[in-house]
């Protein structure tokens, strides 16, 4: 018989893709207890949503449950009747997904959206007091004009608000456990810290449990009172969360936290008389969107930016969305057309594709994208992906190339006949890699590498981090390391830039910048990422930063909203 | 919305354009000039000069243009070679005739093929989607032209339900007018149910596996309900394209089944008057049939924001 104090039992489940016979999920247990706030923490492929979905039997129909029982409140959810199940969705048992741009429906107001659930499970309420509740719910998650969003449509919020809008209309019938599925993995840091204080406010103030399903091991840990490791669709540890991180006993826990980027020791740059890249007073507008007579004024992404990177120097370039950060590493790379200042390599300016530096500078500059599942040619083998970058490089013959193709795949890791593969036959890791060996095979002076890492999983994250800190201490290239994720640049960064709503707000050295950060913002990014310090038993103490600073939520939606009114080109081109 | 559906609008104007000039050019580069083909071969020069005279073939071509442009843009297409018949009124007269088949057709096939499209997508690789596919792909591959013989065969000769070839008005017998539409609506309708329902298919299983569907299904909501308040619109939107598209071809005539069930119809007419080298009524049908393209996809366009709010926006 379950304990009073267990809100839900999951016990033995097992689940497996019904084609392939293959166990997602294997013969796992755990409880949830009233008002308790659990993690459960894995990398892709480790079966923690698949066990999260299947506690509301929300997994999907390519998934079968071939053992286990799951019990919510003395019900027996497994073998429960569909129209008793659908009772207990929503009104006892809620759930919030990770990506805001698809978890609401865009063809409804969000004012219907939000009723949907009283209608259903309310139906003591009248509609007044249903709008009352609706309302009330809205503000309380921050939403600026409650009244005018009820009849606005999804696609008129930015992320962060949609994950608001989420929120509220789970919270809206007080469930008695919240599912969160990697609730904010899609949302900058700062964002994403405000939305998670938000829900952790929330669910205590009504006294919801919580199970928050997310890869990244700080966020559960700063969240949650209790927390369960996953690898491969099995529990390999359990425990309260601060035990845990500092005595973990199981070998991939210990992994998870290695694998957690932290400082190295400042690195010394030879401050050189001229910098490798300067960027002089530059601005990048956006013409305003065509109307049919008349063109609306012309958006600002970058108000006159100062930027010198001097060789052999990584520096990082961080803000949340819509700080332009993107932008400005694409208009270095030349991919935006400047409408002001200077680009300088090597003391010259390059000044536009038709001038005769610019070819000097493309020989020279090279781009590593986020997503490496978009960043390359699907019909093209690694080896013909990497040999492509060598196209114009003049005085170079067939086998110098073939020879320098293999000889950067070895560094990267990716030897032997690796080159004969397609980008679909990669893992994640393995394909950032080859858009790394892209990058280096020309063995530029310099690398732009906008957020290389952050659509990979936390171990490969660390592997990737490593191997791109070993060849740029190889070979010396520059880089402009571009990042919201502030550990990540705390590891790999010699100089850090800070900016917020087009323009840089602090610049320094790592140490200086993380240490005694001058700025405002500067201090709310840092406040999302913990200081490590580790404990003797190999595993970490964390420190939250400027913690108890307040977060100044209007002013980040600001940012969203200018984020929002990008065009739609860029948007979808992934800047941000 | 006005700015949209304006803009839309405008944006149809140069295609139009185009469509004219390259109906105009069409009778000119005929052999021989559009006179002498009126006459015929026994006419003397006089008549001939004069009808030239008459139709402006003795200008420059720009003033001929404009002059036909003119007219074209006050209603006046010509008259037919073979009937002398004015030729719009011939053409929308026509028109009709192919719009009630294709409309009732269509609107059939999209009331079937919709819904069965999302039941399949719903029970993805159940036996009922595996039949609901195999139904669609067999509709698809069949040519509408042997579909119509297999119809007039088995209804009209075997069990002598319908009447098999001609076409009665509705003014004249309502009743009989539509028994003699049956079949032709059914080989269309049969068509183009494959068709859609493969699109509505599709479509619905791209928005099934996305979140909100989810969502909704946390919500409590019932399975319907997901369905028809959350998927259905979003998924019904790349449909409605398609539908607009059909329309937009179906409606310049449907040649082929026409001539199956020899109803009087625009692509008949187009067909007919390509045989009897007709000039007048070939440039008036092709013009008809790009206006209406035109204007059907431009109402699906305007309609389309129903379906996605995310359109107007942009």
């Amino acid at each position: 018989m379950m304990a009073n104090d267990t809100l839900l039992a999951v016990e033995g489940l097992t689940l497996e893709v019904a084609r392939a016979g293959m166990q997602v999920v294997k013969g796992i247990s755990f409880t949830v207890a009233p008002g308790e706030l659990l993690g459960i923490v894995g990398e892709s492929g480790s079966g923690k949503t698949m066990a999260a979905r299947a506690a509301m039997r929300l997994e999907p129909p390519a998934v079968r449950r071939v053992g286990g029982s799951i019990r919510f409140e003395a019900h027996e959810i497994t073998s429960m009747p569909p129209a008793e199940l659908r009772r207990l969705r929503g009104a006892r048992i809620g759930m919030v997904f990770q990506e805001p741009m698809t978890s609401l429906n865009p063809s409804m107001t969000v004012g219907r959206q939000l009723e949907e659930g009283l209608v259903l499970h309310r139906r003591d309420l009248s509609a007044d007091a249903r709008r009352r509740l609706v309302l009330d719910m809205l503000d309380r998650v921050g939403i600026a004009e409650p009244v005018a969003a009820l009849s606005a449509y999804p696609h008129q919020f930015s992320g962060g608000m949609r994950q608001r809008i989420m929120l509220a209309s789970v919270m809206l019938l007080r469930p008695a456990l919240l599912i969160a599925d990697e609730p904010t993995t899609a949302l900058d840091a700062v964002i994403q810290r405000e939305v998670l204080e938000l829900m952790v406010d929330l669910t205590r103030d009504n006294g919801t449990a919580v199970l928050m399903i997310s890869h990244d091991l700080s966020m559960v840990a700063r969240y949650t009172d209790r927390v369960i490791v996953m690898q491969e669709g099995a529990i390999v540890e359990e425990g309260p969360t601060r035990d845990l991180l500092q005595h973990p006993r199981h070998p991939y826990t210990r992994k998870l936290l290695a694998a957690m980027p932290r400082r190295g020791p400042a690195r010394d740059v030879n401050r050189a008389s001229v910098p490798i890249v300067e960027v002089r007073d530059l601005v990048v507008q956006y013409s305003g969107r065509q109307g049919f007579l008349r063109r609306s004024a012309p958006k600002r992404a970058l108000h006159g930016i100062r930027l010198h990177i001097d060789p052999g120097e990584v520096v990082a370039l961080v803000g949340g969305s819509g700080s332009g950060k993107t932008t400005l590493g694409r208009a270095i790379a030349g991919m935006i057309q400047p409408s002001g200042g200077d680009i300088l390599f090597s003391g010259r300016p390059i000044d536009g594709p038709r001038r005769g530096h610019w070819a000097d500078y493309r020989l020279n500059c090279q781009m590593v994208f986020q997503d490496p599942y978009s960043s390359l040619d699907p019909r093209m083998k690694t080896g013909a992906l990497v040999r492509e970058a060598l196209r114009l490089v003049p005085g170079m013959s067939g086998p110098e190339r073939r020879a320098r193709v293999a000889e950067v795949l070895d560094e990267v890791g990716l030897g032997g006949d690796f080159a004969e593969r397609y980008p679909h036959e990669l893992s994640g890791g393995q394909r950032q890699r080859v858009a790394i060996a892209r990058a280096i095979v020309r063995r530029p002076a310099f690398v732009i590498a906008d957020e290389p890492v952050s659509a990979l999983d936390t171990t490969v994250r660390a592997q990737v981090l490593d191997l791109f800190a070993k060849l740029q201490q190889r070979h010396g290239f520059a880089c402009l390391f571009i990042s919201h994720d502030l550990g990540v640049v705390e590891q790999v960064a010699d100089r850090v830039v800070v900016m917020q709503h087009g323009s840089i707000v602090e610049e320094g050295d790592r140490d200086a910048v993380f240490d005694a950060p001058r700025h405002a913002y500067t201090r709310q990014l840092l406040s999302a990422v913990p200081a490590l310090e580790a404990t003797p038993d190999g595993g970490v103490r964390l420190k939250w930063r400027f913690a108890d600073e307040p977060l100044t939520i209007r002013e980040t939606d600001r940012a969203e909203a200018e984020r929002s009114a990008r065009p739609r080109s860029e948007l979808e081109a992934g800047l941000g | 919305m006005l700015r949209f559906a304006v803009t839309r609008i405008l944006m149809a104007v140069p295609t139009l354009l185009i469509v004219a000039i390259a109906v105009f050019a069409l009778i000119r580069l005929v052999p021989g000039d559009p006179a002498s083909l009126m006459l015929g071969d026994l006419a003397d020069a006089t008549s001939l000069a004069s009808l030239r005279h008459n139709l402006g073939l003795d200008r420059p071509l720009p003033v001929q243009f404009a002059i036909w442009f003119q007219n074209a843009l006050s209603g006046d297409l010509g008259r037919s070679i073979t009937s002398d018949q004015a030729v719009l009124p011939l053409v929308i007269e026509r028109f009709w005739v192919s719009a009630k088949v294709v409309m009732a057709a269509v609107i059939f096939a999209s009331l079937v093929a919709v819904p069965a499209g999302m039941i399949a997508a719903w029970r993805q690789n159940s036996a009922l989607d595996v039949a609901l596919v195999a139904v669609s792909t067999l509709l698809l591959s069949v040519p509408t032209f042997w579909l119509g013989l297999l119809l007039l065969l088995f209804f009209g000769l075997k069990l002598g339900w319908l009447p098999v070839v001609g076409y009665v008005s509705f003014s004249d017998d309502p009743w009989r007018a539509l028994l003699y539409l049956i079949m032709p609506v059914m080989t269309l309708f049969l068509h183009e149910i494959g068709v859609l329902m493969r699109m509505a298919r599709a479509s619905a299983l791209e928005v099934l596996r996305l979140d909100y569907i989810t969502h909704a299904r946390a919500k409590g909501l019932s399975e319907s309900v997901v369905l028809w308040r959350h998927a259905f619109k979003n998924a019904f939107a790349p449909t409605w394209t398609l539908i607009g598209l059909m329309l937009g071809n179906l409606l310049g005539g449907i040649a082929v089944v026409e001539t199956v069930f020899t109803i009087p119809g625009l692509g008949r007419l187009l067909v007919d008057s390509i045989f009897a080298r007709d000039y007048p009524v070939i440039q008036g049908c092709m013009l008809f049939i790009a206006v209406i393209y035109v204007l059907v996809n431009l109402v699906v366009d305007l309609l389309y924001p129903m379906f996605d709010p995310r359109v107007t926006a942009e």
